[in-house]
């Protein structure tokens, strides 16, 4: 219950604006960042669901590919395919390593001339790391240090946007192109992590304040901190990396086969492609589920789950309230043979078990803008 | 007579007799933001000063309360099992945890009124 400090961590951009807003500031990944403001998590939750939230997202790391080798030297370190990326179009990816476990996971889109990548912020200095010692060829890598990030997501997103900027309204699910919003010269891709349609405006360091405060203007459009943010990926069935997926977890096993596409699942040529494609053939031993407790109390991660003959079969990574069910969600890893949809398992929470079951993800309906 | 107290965990305690009430500050809870479930102990149970005596639990994180003093749960506010929000809207009125049986009134005399209470949060 004690206050936390954010001393030590980073200020964004936007970190003045936070503190006028009165966001509580906490150390987010070495950011300072609110976790919420004076409305709370609960109401700007249902902002993102009902109307249009705005979440800065600056802590993540925005890095430029450069270079007639750019797409065969990315290529070699994720499982997209990048090849059939058209410009203008972006991907969800992650990073592998040897065994196929996840460094981390990342936006690709492809910018003509260039590939323009997101990765998380706790995660940036090794995902760059890695990246310079392993692309191979002509490749030029520069970290967007100058740009700030900024999300608007929630279904009238796209009427607040186009008020600054007419036609972003057009751009489709995971569209990602250069925009001029409110003067500034934006990189806008019409994507998030809340499962409503929005956009993620990766914008000018120096016009990003007046841009947010151009769009908190509208009527729509309200602030929301990295709780709703976590409580609305939650609900949406999104992995947060360092819990649900991480080094110890497969693709395969993180139930993500979707983002590796058929060409490079058939020829592999990433890290641990090995093993991604033998766990294709035969299964994996586990898989990331959707858990339903049947009762009102969150199991939080590391909760762990049994079987109903009380024998351990998998761990919560990510759980908590959804605030637009009203009722707690979580989602883990389970064994196989217990990952079908409606499997009741218990959930020991403070030494007592709770009845749960396996749920479809997601737990609220993606709202994505297909066109 | 009656006489609201408070711990440095930030619980309220109303005394009257050998009885108590206990619930979280509305510090407490404006802390802990959304409250969507209190785990309530059973009637009956021996509580210990400074140990676990209820969880409450926001969108984001767990919290343990603890008991302000020795004794025994005599009532639960079962309203906060639909209700869990009531900690937020009336954390020292309606939404109160439990009712105990002081087995030493004396212990809850330690504890800060709430002038002391309203500088410790300020401090």
């Amino acid at each position: 219950m004690d206050d936390t400090s954010a001393s030590g961590a980073k200020p964004t951009v936007l970190y003045a604006l936070h503190q006028e807003l009165g966001g509580k500031i906490v150390p987010f990944a070495g950011y300072a960042l609110p976790v919420q403001y004076p409305a709370g998590i609960m109401a700007e939750h249902k902002q993102a669901r009902e109307a249009a939230a705005l979440f800065d997202v600056s802590h993540m790391g925005q890095v430029k590919l450069t270079g007639a080798d750019r797409v065969a030297a990315l290529e070699a370190l994720v499982p997209a395919d990048l090849a059939g990326l058209a410009v203008g179009r972006q991907r969800y990816s992650f990073f592998t390593n040897d065994a196929g476990g996840i460094l981390d996971d990342l936006m690709i889109s492809n910018q003509g001339e260039w590939l323009f990548l997101v990765v998380n912020a706790a995660c940036k200095e090794a995902d760059i790391a890695h990246l310079k010692a392993g692309l191979k060829g002509d490749v030029t890598l520069s970290e967007l240090t100058d740009r700030a990030l900024v999300a608007v997501q929630g279904p009238k997103a796209a009427a607040v946007l186009a008020r600054l900027a007419p036609g972003v309204q057009t751009l489709k699910f995971m569209d990602c192109k250069p925009v001029e919003v409110a003067g500034a010269a934006c990189l806008v891709s019409r994507s998030g992590y809340t499962g409503e349609d929005g956009y993620e405006i990766s914008v000018p360091a120096d016009k990003a304040e007046a841009l947010v405060r151009r769009l908190l203007d509208e009527d729509e459009v309200a602030p929301a901190g990295l709780g709703a943010r976590d409580s609305l990926r939650l609900e949406a069935g999104l992995c947060l990396y360092g819990h649900d997926i991480d080094t110890t977890t497969t693709p395969v096993e993180a139930d993500l086969v979707w983002a590796m596409q058929k060409r490079r699942r058939q020829e592999g040529g990433f890290p641990g492609a090995a093993v991604v494609q033998k766990q294709l053939a035969e299964g994996a031993g586990r898989r990331r589920v959707g858990l339903q407790p049947e009762g009102r109390a969150p199991m939080r991660e590391g909760t762990v789950l049994q079987n109903a003959q009380g024998e351990d079969v998998g761990v919560v990574t990510s759980g908590g309230f959804g605030p637009t069910l009203g009722a707690p969600v979580a989602m883990g890893y389970v064994t196989a043979d217990l990952a079908a949809e409606g499997t009741a398992l218990q959930a020991v929470v403070r030494g007592k078990a709770m009845p749960c079951r396996v749920a479809a993800l997601p737990f609220v309906p993606h709202n994505y803008f297909r066109g | 007579m009656s006489d609201k107290r408070y711990t440095e965990d930030h619980e309220w305690v109303m005394v009257s007799g050998s009885e108590a009430v206990v619930g979280i500050s509305v510090h407490a809870q404006e802390q802990l933001g959304d409250i969507v479930f209190v785990e309530l102990p059973d009637v009956g149970k021996a509580l210990v000063k400074g140990k676990e005596a209820a969880v409450v639990e926001s969108v984001k994180a767990a919290s343990e309360i603890y008991a302000p003093a020795d004794g025994e749960v005599l009532e639960v506010n079962e309203a906060l099992n639909d209700e869990p929000g009531k900690v937020n809207s009336a954390a020292e009125g309606d939404g109160w945890f439990f009712k105990m049986k002081l087995s030493d009134p004396s212990q809850v005399a330690d504890l800060m009124d709430e002038a002391a209470y309203k500088s410790f949060i300020e401090g």
